[in-house]
């Protein structure tokens, strides 16, 4: 398989990637290393790894990542509920200690947290690990080892060796630096915002029905959004819902209500002061030279 | 197209090249080690290696590793494979220094403009409106002399200033210390049962939990990392800040100082000598350009991309002793702490000129770096620093 193929692969699940990012995909799958997500808030990255998953024809395992995430959400815990009444059960039974030691330290026992159960899969999952730099770098540190050794040790059972070698994409989106050991471990490809024709074949593929004037326009509209001063761009999914909401609407053309675009305008603006920057005359403006 | 390098016939091969090429981006910045060297060329096996653009995508995945050095990437690329020749673009990875860095920049300033302006001091970059007064307008510090004249401190600091400094920075970290971290350990006294203790616990009483143990978040240490302008228009607070510097080595282990005026130094090794005396004198040495002009956004910015993505995270206090009169264009310091602020630590500025009457941050430099600042305060005397106590205990 060529990064082409990937790339085209990709297209039929509905994803239009960039050559870079096709390439690092590739090369990640080949050489099994992990591949970094740069990029800002909604350009895609989370999407990547879920058509990944659907084109490698297997399961998207996903950690969302949060400041004080530690190792038992991250991968394993022991079930103290089921251990306590376990427990109970035994001393009832006449079990040995021994026995109920070896019993209450099973798998049985164990719940399985992201990490843990993407290096148990039978077929190589896709594993998602969402927004690292939020975690902190305790968390970035144990990754590290997990990323390089793909095994697990659980003081009470022993390590745990990978199965099989899940296909690891972390993103970021910038929140903090990441460590320079982790990057090291990674390949890395940046995620920009879309170029005019991405966008518009990437709006096709999802509202096959839309006419190619509207398309036109959305597509050209956003892409003039994005270059003016706005606190948060708008990313693909807001030009989507954008798009959405005027089909929705019936409108054939972006200049034509200038009532309508404004109020549609909230799919695209999410802050006060972005909606206060693009009063209506910006945007009659706006509309009118993508049109 | 541009052609493809032509390599010489005595190249030993493509390995070599790829080393090479490495060497190529090392030079220009990108940190990169043996390891990648070998996972590029294992790379281009996977891809079709006689395509320039697709060789090109596979390194850039292999080689770069955040936005700054993909957006470098292509233009590095093109000068080792792409020339045709041996003549390299030269791309530079971060803005270029002045060409003498040792050069007062009052007199750069000058020498683009009308030479007789003394307006422009580095002291008073405004042209003298407000506090810029008392620091003495017009005056010009800057020569080649003043350049090379190494100022001994050991005449500016004296011993008992360190000793006092010392206790006032022991308090200072104390009061900065209790950070709660996010995870939890074992502790006798905790808000939380530890369950997998507890478990075990109760396994030797047949499932009774006799002994509840305790977790609770412990409290994690800042760092504090001091960063201390040393130029001419700080000169009268040198003996403070210095000698609060010394205490800080002293009694912090952990702790991290710089100096810097118009490029920056690191004094943490300096400083840490048993003899007080004896590190001042080191410290003379290091302080090269004493009493100059600064650059706080290059010096600033240097230390971000340098000593800064080592020593430098989410439990890291920077402290800054400076009074914001920048001889060199202000724009770089907001940058400059805007990239600090990404690792995560804490921003204080600590200015001298704070402590006065009617004093507003009008310097452009401080306007500018004041959005990052997690606190903004006074400092003339080691009494002020002491005073700093539960400010610094809210942070």
């Amino acid at each position: 398989m060529t990064f082409k193929t990937l790339q085209t692969a990709m297209a039929e699940q509905g994803y239009i990637a960039s050559g870079d990012l096709a390439m690092a995909l590739h090369l990640s799958l080949q050489l099994g290393r992990p591949l970094l997500l740069e990029g800002a808030a909604g350009v895609g990255k989370t999407e990547v790894a879920r058509v990944l998953a659907a084109v490698q024809d297997t399961q998207l395992i996903r950690l969302q990542c949060y400041e004080g995430l530690d190792a038992a959400q991250a991968i394993y815990e022991w079930n103290y509920q089921r251990q306590l009444l376990a427990i109970r059960a035994a001393s009832e039974d006449g079990e040995t200690g021994r026995q109920v030691e070896a019993r209450i330290f099973s798998d049985e026992f164990l719940l399985e947290r992201p990490l843990l159960k993407a290096i148990r899969q039978t077929k190589a999952p896709v594993l998602l690990i969402d927004e690292i730099d939020r975690a902190d770098e305790e968390f970035e540190a144990y990754l590290l080892e997990i990323l390089s050794e793909f095994q697990i040790t659980i003081p009470e059972m022993g390590t745990i060796t990978a199965t099989t070698r899940p296909m690891v994409i972390l993103t970021a989106n910038g929140t903090r630096d990441l460590s320079d050991a982790l990057r090291r471990r990674c390949l890395y490809a940046h995620v920009p915002y879309p170029d005019l024709e991405t966008e518009l074949s990437i709006l096709v593929t999802r509202y096959p029905e839309i006419t190619d004037r509207l398309c036109a326009q959305i597509v050209g509209f956003v892409q003039s959004l994005r270059k003016q001063e706005l606190e948060k761009k708008p990313g693909i999914a807001e030009m989507l819902d954008f798009a959405a909401a005027l089909m929705g609407l019936g409108v054939a053309d972006l200049t034509d209500d200038p009532a309508i675009l404004q109020a549609s305008l909230a799919t695209l603006l999410k802050t006060q002061m972005d909606r206060d920057a693009i009063p209506t005359e910006i945007a009659q403006r706006l509309a009118g030279k993508a049109a | 197209m541009t052609l493809v390098t032509k390599f010489a016939a005595r190249d030993p091969g493509p390995a070599a090249r790829m080393t090479g090429f490495a060497r190529h981006l090392r030079d220009h910045g990108l940190r990169l080690g043996v390891g990648e060297t070998a996972l590029a060329i294992e790379a281009l096996c996977h891809v079709n290696a006689a395509n320039p653009s697709e060789a090109r995508r596979a390194l850039k995945s292999v080689f770069t590793g955040c936005t700054e050095e993909a957006a470098q990437f292509d233009g590095l690329f093109d000068s080792y494979w792409m020339n045709g020749g041996r003549v390299k673009t030269r791309v530079v990875p971060t803005a270029p220094n002045a060409p003498n860095e040792h050069a007062h920049s009052t007199r750069e300033a000058n020498a683009a403009g009308d030479p007789s302006e003394g307006a422009g001091d580095i002291s008073a970059p405004d042209g003298g409106t407000g506090e810029a007064d008392a620091n003495g307008e017009g005056k010009l510090v800057a020569t080649d002399i003043a350049n090379l004249f190494k100022k001994d401190l050991r005449d500016i600091v004296r011993p008992d200033d360190i000793a006092e400094a010392e206790k006032i920075a022991l308090r200072l970290g104390a009061a900065m210390r209790d950070r709660k971290s996010r995870r939890r350990v074992a502790a006798r006294k905790g808000d939380q049962i530890h369950f997998r203790k507890a478990i075990r616990q109760s396994l030797a009483t047949g499932g009774e939990p006799f002994a509840l143990p305790r977790r609770h978040r412990p409290d994690r240490t800042l760092r504090v990392t001091a960063i201390c302008d040393v130029s001419g228009s700080m000169t009268v607070y040198s003996r403070i800040f210095l000698a609060f510097l010394a205490g800080l080595m002293r009694a912090d282990p952990r702790a991290d100082a710089y100096l810097f005026h118009t490029k920056l130094v690191r004094i943490t090794e300096a400083l840490r000598d048993k003899d007080a005396l004896r590190a001042l004198a080191r410290l003379s040495l290091l302080a090269d350009g004493f009493a100059g002009g600064s650059k706080i956004g290059d010096s600033l910015n240097t230390f971000a991309g340098t000593y800064g993505r080592r020593f430098v995270d989410n439990r890291t206090v920077v402290m800054i002793l400076s009074d914001g009169y920048d001889t060199a264009a202000p724009d770089g310091i907001s940058d400059a702490l805007a990239r600090l602020k990404k690792r995560g630590c804490k921003i204080i500025w600590l200015n001298p000129l704070k402590g006065w009457d009617g004093y507003a941050p009008t310097a452009r430099a401080m306007a500018q770096a004041l959005p990052h600042l997690d606190l903004f305060c006074a400092a003339n005397t080691l009494g002020d620093l002491a005073a700093l106590e539960p400010e610094l205990a809210r942070l």
